[in-house]
Order: C-alpha cells, then structure tokens, then sequence
C-alpha cells in the first residue's frame, strides 16, 4: 500500500482511503510498542532530519522514538542552534541539509504555509509536524487513532473541540481528518478565539460549554495560553474557566461518561481541572502513546514504499 | 527592449489615434517632426520618414503611475531610477511618480533635488512624491513649500498610515495653501486594527491559518481621511483602494466635495483572496487583496467615476524577501510590465469598460490628478505616446520584466493587449 500523497502537509483534503490506511497501520504498530523489544528493521538505512524552528518537546520526542522504532537513523536540528541565527536563510539551511543526502524531512516551523515551502525547496519527503496556526495532521491522526481504539468507529461521533481555536493548529487538522471520516464537529470557546466563517468547514460553533459537553461523545480540549490576556482576547484565566473550563462539576452534571482528550501541555485548573484530566474517563496519556504508533505508521508508509530514486 | 532616437521625422502610420484628453478617437497618422507632434490625421510627411505600421494598433498618451517604488536611495538591490524606468516603459509608461519610503525617507528639498537630479538621466519623467512627516514618523511635516519649488508632486507618508488625526488635519491644512491643488496621499489602514495581520479577513485567511484583517480596517480610515479633508477643504488622494467599503465612503462623500480622488491597482481589480490558496507570497501586499464582491465594486467603481485611475504601486523585493514564508515576505509585488494587458483583461474584455474610458484611466485621470499637462496630442507638444496592440493575448513570464525584482503574481498569467513601442524624451523603445 502507497498513500496517494508524497509528503504529509495537512488534512485539507487528504484521501479518506489514505487517514484509514494510517489508521489501520498504527494500531499494528502498537502491538510492536508491547513488545519487550520494540524495534523493527522496516526503515533500516532511511535518513530522517528532524527540523525543529519551534520549541517542542511531546512531539519531538514522539518522532524520535518512531523513527528509532523503525531503525531510521534520525538527525536532529533546532533553530536556537542553527546557522539561522547567523543570517543564513530558511532556503539555504534546508537545501544545505538535504545536499547531504536525506529522505525525509519532519517540520515544525511557527509560520503558516512553511511545510509546503519546504516541498518547494527539497525533493525529499515532508512532514508537518505543526505550522504555526495552520496544520499539525500528525496530532490530528494520532487523535483520530485514540478515538477509533476508544470507540470502534468515528463516523457519526460526536466530538466538541474545546477553547483558543483561532490560535491553534490541532483544532483546523482535526476538523478535515474527522469532517472525511463522518463525524460530526461542534467549536466551543470565546467568539475572540474563533476565526471567521469557520462554520463553512461543515461544523457548528457553540459557545455554551454546558451544551457541549451534553452533546458531545469526546471533547478534545485545547491549550489556553495566558498571554492571550495581554491582546484584549479575553479577560482572565478565571473567567475563561468560569465560561469554558472543563470542571468536575460540569462532567458530573451533563454528561459522565463523556471521553476527556487534551494534545497537550495542559494547563490543569485553567482550560482542564487537574481531577478531570487524572480521571478514567480522559485517554490523554493513550494520545500520547497512540502517538508514537501514529507517526510510526505515517513514517512507514511515506518511505518504505516505492520512492523516487526507485521508480 | 530596442531604444532607437526619434530621427528627423516619425510617422506612426495608420493608426487608431485615441486622445484621452479630448476624448476622441480617429484613424489617421502621426507625423512628428524633430521630436514634436506636427500634425494628426491626414498627415503630409517627407518621404525619408522614418515609418512605423500601426495598422490596427492604438496610439495615445505615454501612461501615468502617480504610484511606484523605486528604491533609489538606499534599496538599489530592489530598484533605481535606471531599472525602474525601464520597467516603466516595458508597461508603456513615460511619466510616473515615486514614493518617499526609501532610505532615507524623501523628506527634505534636498532629497527632492537629488531625485529630479537623477531622474534627468533616465528615459522617463519621475516626480517625487516627498514625505508629509520627517522620517515617516507621523510626527513633525516637512518643509513641503520648499520640496515643491525643487519639484515635488505630493506629499504622502507612503506604506505608513498618518495615525494621529491632528497631524493629517494640519498636513491637509497645510497643503491647501499652496496653488496646483497639492494632494495629501494617505495609506488608509487603522495599524490597530491591522494588528500584525498578512492578509484579508476571511474564510481563506482561517483556512491557511493566518491573520486576517477586516475590510473595515481600511474603509474606517478612508472615512476619517475623506471628513478630515472636507472640513479642512484640501485636497486628498485615497491610494489602492481594496475594499468596497471604502468605494461607498468615496462615493459618498464625492457627492458634495470635490477634492477627492482615488486610485486602484491592477492586482486588486485581477485576483481575489482565494487565489492565496498556496500561500504565494508575491500576492502579500498592503492592502491585501479582498474577496471577490470587493473586486467587483472596484471594477464598477472604476467603470461609473467613483475611483478615478489605475496605479501599480510597483514595490520590487528581492527574491529572499519572498521565499522565506509568508509571515515574513515583504509585503508589496511589482506592477509596471503586466499592468496594461492585466487591466485590458480586466475591464475591455470581461467588463465591456470602453476603449476610451479604458485609456483615460491610465492617462489624463492620473495626469489630471498631479497636475501634469494633458494636451498630449497637439501641435508642438513633445512625443509622449505609446502603441499598443489591443487584441495580442500573451503569458506574462519573467522575461517580461525589466524590474530588478521578479515579484510579480501575474507570472504565469494569460494576458491581453500588449504594448509595442513606448516614445518619450526623444526615444523610440520597441518593447
């Protein structure tokens, strides 16, 4: 099997077959994550950069630990200590990096649009691993993976996803991969964290949480960043979580059985308080663990087919 | 680009003569005589006459761009005055005015000087806009008297919105003083409300996950800028109108105020916010490219007299002030070579604009607005025309552009109506 795409950019339109072939490759490659030994030689010989222009840790880690999985060897690089800070230009730092013979390149970059710059300026393959406010379909993915190992299925499931939308690019990727797959998406959070004409991606906006969490079979809760105080976005942490925040007390009122999903870093007692998110009912810790399955099975199927230089 | 000198006598055989000024259009010759229009129509020549076939071609005015950035001084790597001009008559245009917002600012007689200084050299005519405030800064005006004596047009801070309504106020009061209805050009978009965003507001802007500003961003100012100059009664120029917003409070306000004029690019009338869809960075500009219904009322706009002229505001990057994301891309594209078969495309074929009216546009409108000299096409007056073949459908590609920038988003694009020959200062330029 060969996913119909060359690189992995977003879910704007990604094939439904080829979210359903990861899908199903993942949770084979979970099996492998039980076992005592956890490796096996399927990318053996494969050379991945790993190009970090962002602070990350969960994600980072994540592909360094599937890629190792998959006997890749794996090179790391972080703009704090990268020539970039000498000048030299985006352009020229990838180009120099791939000279160096590479076949496949993970990205995480603070600018929209910079995974499918890459595409422009490499021939190896891409992968977005988060641009800016845009995509992050990995998590996305790994999210869908959670929730099928939860549920069974995804098409007709009720998801809410919870909070700073605008800023965020696990909501957009979780939209298109859940959109294709049947389920139904409703947005909740303030109206200033809410990007326009959102509702023409096929979803509701709903801003009663209380309404949401009643609707909706999982919740996938974003991350709050208290800077967004300092932009007139919203007034305080405290009235966010009066108006937003995901409480005991609002779980046991609407809906107790409801499936707790956070992509993390959690700011617990802000969007998450910290009995909700240690609960049976959150799989925030399966999301993790799904995702090194998840980028295990991208990364496979992305490079063990037939490449380029084959063809 | 071939450059020959205008021999003794020209004749520009066959042609349809379009005079936007006294809006006629007749089929005839031009004889022009030792650099000079000599007669029109049924012209006797001497025989030795140099002659050019213009057989269903166009003869009218030289274009005008009361809007371009030539980057001389300081950004020579984008643009001079030399590169610049040639790009100018690439897209037909004899005369253009320059922006301020080099390095340093134009805001000084002196650096008025240097520029008309520089621009006797060059093939065209370039009239420096000069700044309103020292440095750009919103802040203290310039000697705009002394600036006008050393031949500046206008005043404008450029890319920088005169925020403070007090310093715009007294500008504009300050500028009515002076004979030539001198215009104040002020980019209208409220920064604050701008809030560090790279594009249009919309369902394109949260789809690539990038900031968006609303149309209101800029039609508020525009507003403010409109009343500011009413109740100062002076003259203001609205530049690259974006949003149909903003065309309502022309209109508006036209109705009962008459020194007010506005101008709108060819990339606003050609492309939509959709068409950002793979994050080109040579469609970033300030104002950004609005939605379709914008596009439609700036056409209509420019169809009924509410926005009077095309402008390019031609801004040359380099290559890596473009490829390095679209967040951090200069904002601003290049406009000069495309910008005729672009807005030909535009308004003679998909919006039934006349051919006249068309021309007018890109002619005695802007030359009215600066205060140029309109009566082209008269006996004595010096050659400043252009030939154009209305109906040659081309792809603009790089080898189109004589800019030392290739920032253009028509790369690629199918184009109609192409210019042939640009005659100005005693020059024949075969394009």
């Amino acid at each position: 099997m060969q996913l119909k795409n060359k690189h992995l950019i977003g879910l704007e339109g990604y094939p439904k077959q080829d979210i359903d072939e990861i899908i199903e490759t993942a949770f084979s490659f979970k099996e492998v994550l039980d076992r005592p030994i956890k490796k096996v030689p399927s990318l053996q010989g494969k050379t991945i950069v790993n190009l970090f222009f962002e602070n990350s840790t969960r994600t980072r880690i994540s592909f360094e630990l599937a890629e190792k999985r998959l006997s890749a060897d794996s090179i790391n690089f972080s703009a704090s200590s990268s020539s970039l800070n000498k000048g030299e230009t985006f352009k020229d730092t990838v180009k120099n990096i791939e000279s160096m013979k590479i076949d496949a390149a993970v990205i995480r970059h603070p600018f929209p649009g910079s995974a499918l710059m890459l595409t422009n300026y490499i021939d190896s393959v891409v992968i977005n691993a988060g641009d800016g406010t845009h995509e992050h379909p990995t998590q996305a993915l790994l999210d869908i993976v959670s929730l099928k190992e939860k549920f069974g299925y995804i098409k007709n499931l009720k998801i809410g996803i919870i909070g700073d939308i605008a800023h965020s690019r696990v909501a957009l990727s979780n939209i298109y991969g859940l959109k294709t797959l049947g389920a139904k998406v409703v947005l909740c959070g303030p109206s200033t964290l809410m990007p326009v004409r959102i509702e023409e991606l096929g979803l509701t906006v709903n801003n009663n949480i209380d309404e949401v969490i009643e609707w909706a079979d999982a919740i996938n809760v974003l991350r709050i960043q208290r800077e967004r105080m300092n932009n007139a976005l919203i007034p305080s942490v405290r009235e966010y979580r009066r108006l937003f925040g995901i409480t005991q007390s609002r779980i046991e009122k609407h809906n107790s059985e409801l499936v707790i999903m956070h992509p993390g870093p959690m700011n617990r007692w802000v969007e998450i308080d910290s009995n909700v998110a240690d609960s049976d009912q959150a799989i925030i810790l399966d999301q993790v663990l799904n995702g090194v399955a998840t980028r295990m099975a991208i990364l496979y199927l992305l490079l063990s087919g037939k490449t380029k230089k084959d063809s | 680009m071939q450059t020959e000198k205008i021999n003794k006598n020209l004749v520009l055989k066959n042609a349809k003569i379009i005079d936007p000024f006294k809006s006629t259009e007749i089929n005839g010759d031009i004889y022009i005589k030792e650099g000079k229009i000599n007669s029109i129509g049924k012209a006797t020549y001497p025989s030795s006459s140099k002659i050019i076939d213009c057989t269903d071609r166009i003869v009218t005015h030289g274009f005008c761009d009361i809007h371009v950035h030539f980057r001389e001084p300081g950004e020579e790597y984008k643009e001079d005055l030399n590169s610049g001009s040639q790009a100018a008559l690439a897209g037909g245009f004899t005369r253009v005015c320059t922006m301020p917002n080099t390095s340093p600012a134009i805001d000084s007689p002196e650096l008025i000087r240097y520029i008309i200084n520089r621009s006797n050299e060059c093939p065209i005519y370039i009239h420096p806009i000069g700044a309103v405030t020292k440095s750009q800064k919103g802040k203290e005006l310039t000697e705009m008297k002394a600036m006008l004596n050393e031949g500046a047009v206008a005043f404008s801070d450029d890319g920088v919105p005169i925020e403070n309504s007090t310093v715009l106020r007294n500008a504009l009061s300050y500028s009515s003083m002076f004979h030539g209805n001198i215009k104040i050009i002020n980019h209208a978009e409220d920064l604050t409300l701008k809030n560090s965003s790279v594009m249009n507001e919309g369902i394109t802007s949260t789809k690539l996950g990038l900031k968006g500003s609303p149309d209101i961003t800029e039609s508020n100012m525009v507003l403010r800028d409109l009343e500011i100059a009413k109740f100062t009664n002076s003259h203001i120029h609205v530049p690259h109108v974006s949003a149909g917003k903003s065309v309502k409070h022309i209109n508006s306000v036209k109705k009962d105020y008459d020194k007010v004029t506005a101008e709108v690019t060819p990339h606003h009338l050609f492309f939509s916010d959709e068409d950002l869809q793979n994050y080109n960075t040579n469609l970033k500009v300030a104002p950004p490219i609005r939605t379709r219904d914008d596009r439609k009322i700036l056409i209509n706009a420019l169809k009924d007299g509410t926005i009077d002229c095309i402008a390019t505001d031609h801004a040359p990057h380099a290559l890596e002030e473009k490829e390095c994301g679209f967040n951090c891309a200069s904002f601003g594209m290049i406009g000069l070579e495309s910008c005729y078969g672009a807005v030909n495309k535009i308004l003679f074929q998909e919006n039934n604009l006349n051919t006249v009216s068309l021309i007018k546009l890109m002619t005695s409108n802007p030359r009215k607005i600066m205060g140029f000299e309109n009566d082209l096409l008269s006996k004595g007056m010096d050659a400043e025309l252009v030939i154009l073949d209305p109906k040659e459908k081309w792809k603009f590609t790089e080898k189109n552009i004589y800019s030392k920038s290739k920032n253009s988003p028509f790369i690629g694009e199918d184009l109609l109506g192409k210019v042939k020959y640009t005659i100005v200062k005693g020059l024949i330029n075969k394009i």
